[in-house]
């Protein structure tokens, strides 16, 4: 098959699984008989709501470049304003956070356009890492401190400088956009998929829960259950699409991505139960904010990036 | 009506309102809505979180020495259709409370920020007396308590450069002035119902 040829067939695939699926929740809503708990069948119907609209918006992947770039300098930017709306600042961070947002956020994606690997890469690590605290000393507010300083970088770090490397796969084989663009869609694919994994596992088979205070259902049974599996889903993938040259590569970053999503949820869990919330926010009420569905992406893209990048040149 | 839209929507998309109606409904029947005041974008944000027909029946208070400086603020003050009210020189029969039942005659409705200036967003501050003369010569408006959530961190006090974070606004059941209440006592009420909105907030 040529390279389009894939990409329709990848977009076709999707399609008809998210139908089915929906198919299946809408049959389970109006079923109550069979003893399922109706709150999880909703919450299962709102996340596939939000994977429909994150596989829409994905799609322009397959078509433009640029538009993809822009999108996920949307969805880190919204992002960011969720983080930083739940983490209490004093107005002596003010001047940092406006530079935060509008010097450091669009630069970093303007750097991803331009594929400077050897400057994104630092910019927001290195830069902004020593900006920060040291805009906020000018500003002259002491109390604290350290505190603030280190909640800002995190945010930045975490939801754009992560984040920031889902749209640089499209720059990892110049030669050949089509792959790469369906690298993309794996990584987003892999991590929505691993995360319902994740849930039927911890539901089905769940025992020792790993932190009852952060989030009491996610056990370790889940997690390697979740990983596992979505090892097979990856290797099922391989032979359809081929995103890595052998199926072995194919199944060990399925694990990683499966891995990385799990850390970034139990992560972001973490922030929200310390600020006493259930979600980020609400974009659209009773599903969350964008980081609440995005968490798991922003931990896995770097490490997918990197790992895609060494197994691609191997 | 062009720039009433654009303004509407940078206002909204600015700070990313979310608005809340708690045990409250909008409606066009005359009312005061009361507010917190942190920021200069407050007017603007409760006015834009009104539905459309709300809006267009709804005058915001706004203070002269501020809104008809340079030439972009009152034109902003004119698609509001604000009042400007002068808050340095008070006459008898001109006091702010009389132009605003002028203003507002038996049709319109207001927005008024009872605190009289900017806090710092910590708190809600004491409400000057305004908001009391008001219940009581107009006894049938609806008082609604409204409470901006998070504008002081958007654009603090002093700052004029503002950081995109989300804030909120809910509006609350209305209260009327009760019968023998004293000023201190009704002043104290309408600034717990402020305050118990932002409690439902956090």
């Amino acid at each position: 098959m040529t390279a389009i040829q894939l990409n329709w067939a990848l977009a076709g695939t999707i399609v008809a699984l998210l139908s089915v699926a929906t198919v299946v929740g809408q049959l389970l809503a109006r079923q109550p008989q069979l003893g399922l708990n109706p709150a999880a069948v909703n919450a299962f119907n709102g996340r596939l709501r939000a994977w429909w609209i994150i596989c829409c918006l994905l799609s322009v992947a397959f078509l433009s470049r640029n538009l993809t770039i822009l999108l996920f300098f949307l969805i880190s930017f919204w992002a960011l304003r969720e983080f930083i709306t739940l983490t209490p600042t004093r107005h002596g961070d003010h001047r940092a956070l406006f530079w935060v947002f509008f010097l450091f956020t669009p630069l970093h994606y303007l750097l991803v356009w331009l594929n400077r690997y050897d400057i994104y890469s630092i910019l927001i690590p290195v830069y902004g890492f020593l900006f920060i605290p040291l805009r906020i000393a000018i500003a002259g507010d002491t109390k604290r401190f350290l505190e603030r300083v280190a909640k800002i970088q995190s945010g930045l770090l975490v939801c754009v400088y992560c984040l920031g490397f889902a749209p640089a796969i499209l720059d990892l084989d110049p030669d050949n956009y089509a792959k790469c663009s369906r690298l993309l869609f794996f990584l987003v694919f892999m991590s929505l998929v691993s995360e319902a994994l994740h849930f039927v596992w911890d539901r089905l088979y769940g025992r020792n829960v790993i932190s009852p205070n952060i989030n009491g259902t996610r056990t370790w049974e889940g997690m390697l259950g979740g990983a596992a599996s979505a090892a097979l889903v990856g290797m099922t993938y391989q032979l359809a699409f081929q995103p890595f040259n052998q199926l072995w590569h194919t199944a060990l970053v399925s694990m990683l991505i499966a891995v990385m999503g799990f850390a970034g949820a139990m992560t972001m869990s973490a922030i929200k139960r310390d600020r006493g919330v259930k979600d980020f926010g609400t974009l659209v009420e009773g599903h969350g904010g964008v980081l609440d569905r995005i968490d798991a992406i922003c931990f896995a893209a770097p490490v997918f990036y990197h790992v895609a990048k060494m197994l691609l040149v191997a | 009506m062009i720039t009433e839209a654009i303004l509407t929507t940078t206002a909204r998309l600015l700070s990313g309102a979310s608005v809340r109606w708690v045990d409250s409904q909008p409606d066009t029947c005359q009312r005061v809505y009361f507010a917190n005041h942190t920021s200069h974008l407050d007017v603007v944000l409760v006015w834009s979180a009104l539905p459309q027909d709300v809006r267009r029946l709804t005058r915001p208070a706004a203070a002269k020495d501020y809104w008809s400086r340079g030439w972009i603020r009152p034109h902003i003050a004119k698609v509001y259709n604000a009042m400007l009210i002068d808050r340095k020189e008070i006459k008898v029969h001109q006091s702010p409370v009389d132009i605003m039942l002028r203003e507002i005659g038996q049709t319109y409705s207001v927005i008024i920020f009872p605190e009289g200036g900017r806090s710092s967003g910590e708190t809600v501050g004491d409400f000057k007396s305004g908001l009391y003369y008001l219940a009581k010569k107009r006894p049938d408006l609806e008082l609604i308590p409204v409470y901006i959530d998070n504008m002081n961190r958007i654009l603090p006090r002093g700052e004029f450069l503002p950081v995109p974070l989300l804030s909120s606004i809910t509006f609350g059941p209305p209260l009327w002035l009760e019968a023998g209440e004293t000023k201190n006592e009704f002043l104290e009420r309408a600034r717990n119902a402020v305050l118990k909105l932002r409690e439902r907030e956090r």
